[in-house]
């Protein structure tokens, strides 16, 4: 029992990771209907950043805070230069523009920073979390951190008018419009605070995975994984979602025998594969019926 | 007395395809004015024009400035309001945030909560489901909310594509009695496009008459009403 203890604590740490990142594809997705597959990379570059500064002499919580905001800047000059001007253009050619995102970011992380694993602290700390063997602080704080954003997410889009303005830009761009929106302006809004989303989830796991230029490649997956079944039209699904792999993926390492470390990944794949054939639109997703 | 909304040779297209062939009207201030025709004349297409939501040609000029080159929003925030064909309700959001965001635009705080009690004068019905979903609003109840929307932005003008469409007569006069009332009260000039002319023409003061593209037949409202033959030609009742 302490086991099975143990291993949804822990899935709902490494859980409160996938949120973010599937939170934050699916923040994109909605603004402008594509996949970001680049997202992993901005937040494996953010980290990179937040590190830098950190060598640098910066303290932890400074240096999360400045690369917070240096990332939502970044997120915003992607969409601004790349994604802007491709808005009309067919999938494909935005399929391609994300993978050359992808590849460019990896490599320049790599050049800069080359590609030896690294050290990254936590401030939490790795000791028993209140004397508990059933999880460690660093995940208890990951799990803290991931719920005071999304609580503070929420927040925002509930009861800001900026919140307000972005979700009506997302649901209904031409009725957004009519009502004096920005439209252009929300979605490289959304792309920012995607992009700083990310930058949490890859500071909090880079002490789990160490920190290296691929690095969220697995996490990135998961979150897919997560975004699929929670439904890639609602963020509060991608958020369950996440939470749901997490301790999915824990527990089928656990118990089903030689599934083990190796073998998680194909889960969260098979678990992507499986939601698609059964329940297009996710858990909490609403299913888009088109007239004809 | 110069016109509020000046339109001169208008053209519009849809990718290869003309809609419209070099339409001009004008609207005065204050006044009720409505564009009738059949299906597929380019009632629409003329209202998308203004807010820059087709590609186009022609001078439109709003209170003696161009509006070409303008995005839709900044046409939007000069004070044209437009309530779309179908509504453009935000169904998954609840009808006073709806409201809300028809005041996006504006920052005077305290006036928006007493226009949104305003909006709830007009239009009783918004009150009782101000916490509701707008998508599991009746269609009537939704263009009313898609007219007080429109309202909360405070319009000097407001274009409404066919408010009748799919609602019951009693409905539409109901509602129509509103557009009259904030037309005389809230000195908002209207141009209200309809395909129900009789009605329409009860309600507006100006009406012009569009056919494929082009203005035919432009008035009195209450004159073009009782022309049997503009009326049998054009009007079809």
């Amino acid at each position: 029992m302490e086991l099975f203890t143990n291993q949804v604590l822990a899935g709902i740490a490494t859980g409160a990771i996938y949120a973010c990142m599937a939170l934050a594809v699916v923040m994109i997705y909605q603004a402008i209907d594509h996949l970001n597959f680049a997202q992993g990379e901005m937040a494996m570059f953010s980290t990179f950043i937040s590190w830098q500064l950190m060598q640098w002499g910066v303290p932890y919580w400074w240096s999360f805070l400045l690369t917070l905001a240096i990332s939502f800047a970044g997120g915003i000059l992607i969409e601004r230069l790349l994604f802007k001007p491709l808005a009309k253009a067919p999938v494909l050619t935005n399929v391609a523009g994300f993978i050359a995102l992808f590849a460019i970011v990896n490599s320049v992380a790599g050049l800069t920073w080359d590609f030896t694993i690294k050290q990254y602290p936590t401030p939490f700390g790795s000791a028993p979390f209140l004397g508990s063997q059933l999880i460690s602080t660093h995940q208890a704080g990951m799990i803290g951190v991931t719920l005071l954003m999304l609580v503070g997410l929420y927040l925002f889009f509930q009861f800001t008018r900026i919140g307000l303005a972005m979700r009506a830009a997302a649901a209904l761009p031409e009725s957004a419009r009519l009502v004096g929106v920005n439209t252009s302006w929300m979605i490289a809004l959304g792309w920012g605070m995607a992009s700083a989303i990310g930058a949490v989830a890859g500071i909090l796991i880079a002490p789990v995975v160490f920190l290296e230029p691929n690095m969220m490649g697995g996490v990135l997956v998961y979150g897919f994984a997560a975004a699929v079944l929670g439904g890639l039209s609602s963020p509060l699904g991608a958020v369950i979602g996440g939470f749901l792999v997490g301790v999915f993926e824990n527990l089928a390492g656990t118990y089903i025998p030689g599934v083990g470390n190796e073998l998680k990944l194909p889960i969260a794949l098979a678990l992507i594969i499986t939601v698609l054939v059964f329940k297009p639109a996710g858990l909490f997703g609403r299913a888009i019926v088109k007239r004809v | 007395m110069t016109a509020m909304l000046n339109v001169k040779d208008l053209r519009a297209y849809y990718g290869q395809v003309q809609a419209l062939h070099g339409l001009s009207f004008a609207l005065n201030e204050g006044s009720l004015t409505t564009l009738l025709g059949a299906n597929g004349a380019g009632k629409t297409t003329t209202l998308r024009a203004i807010c820059n939501m087709v590609r186009s040609t022609g001078a439109i000029e709003f209170e003696g400035k161009p509006l070409s080159g303008k995005s839709t929003e900044n046409v939007v925030r000069l004070g044209i309001a437009h309530v779309p064909q179908g509504r453009g309700t935000f169904t998954t959001m609840t009808v006073e945030e709806n409201l809300q965001l028809g005041a996006i635009t504006r920052n005077d705080k305290k006036n928006i909560v007493s226009d949104i009690e305003r909006m709830y004068d007009h239009f009783p019905v918004l009150k009782e489901r101000h916490t509701q979903q707008a998508g599991t609003l009746s269609g009537g109840e939704q263009q009313m909310l898609a007219v007080a929307r429109a309202l909360m932005l405070r319009p000097r003008l407001m274009l409404l594509d066919e408010p009748s469409f799919g609602l019951a007569p009693l409905i539409v006069r109901d509602l129509f009695k509103i557009l009259g009332k904030i037309n005389r009260e809230d000195k908002v000039t209207i141009l209200v496009v309809e395909q129900n002319a009789q009605l329409a023409l009860e309600l507006a003061d100006q009406a012009y008459v569009i056919e494929t593209g082009k203005i035919v037949m432009s008035g009195n409202a209450k004159e073009i009403a009782s022309n049997e033959d503009v009326r049998k030609s054009y009007l079809g009742y």
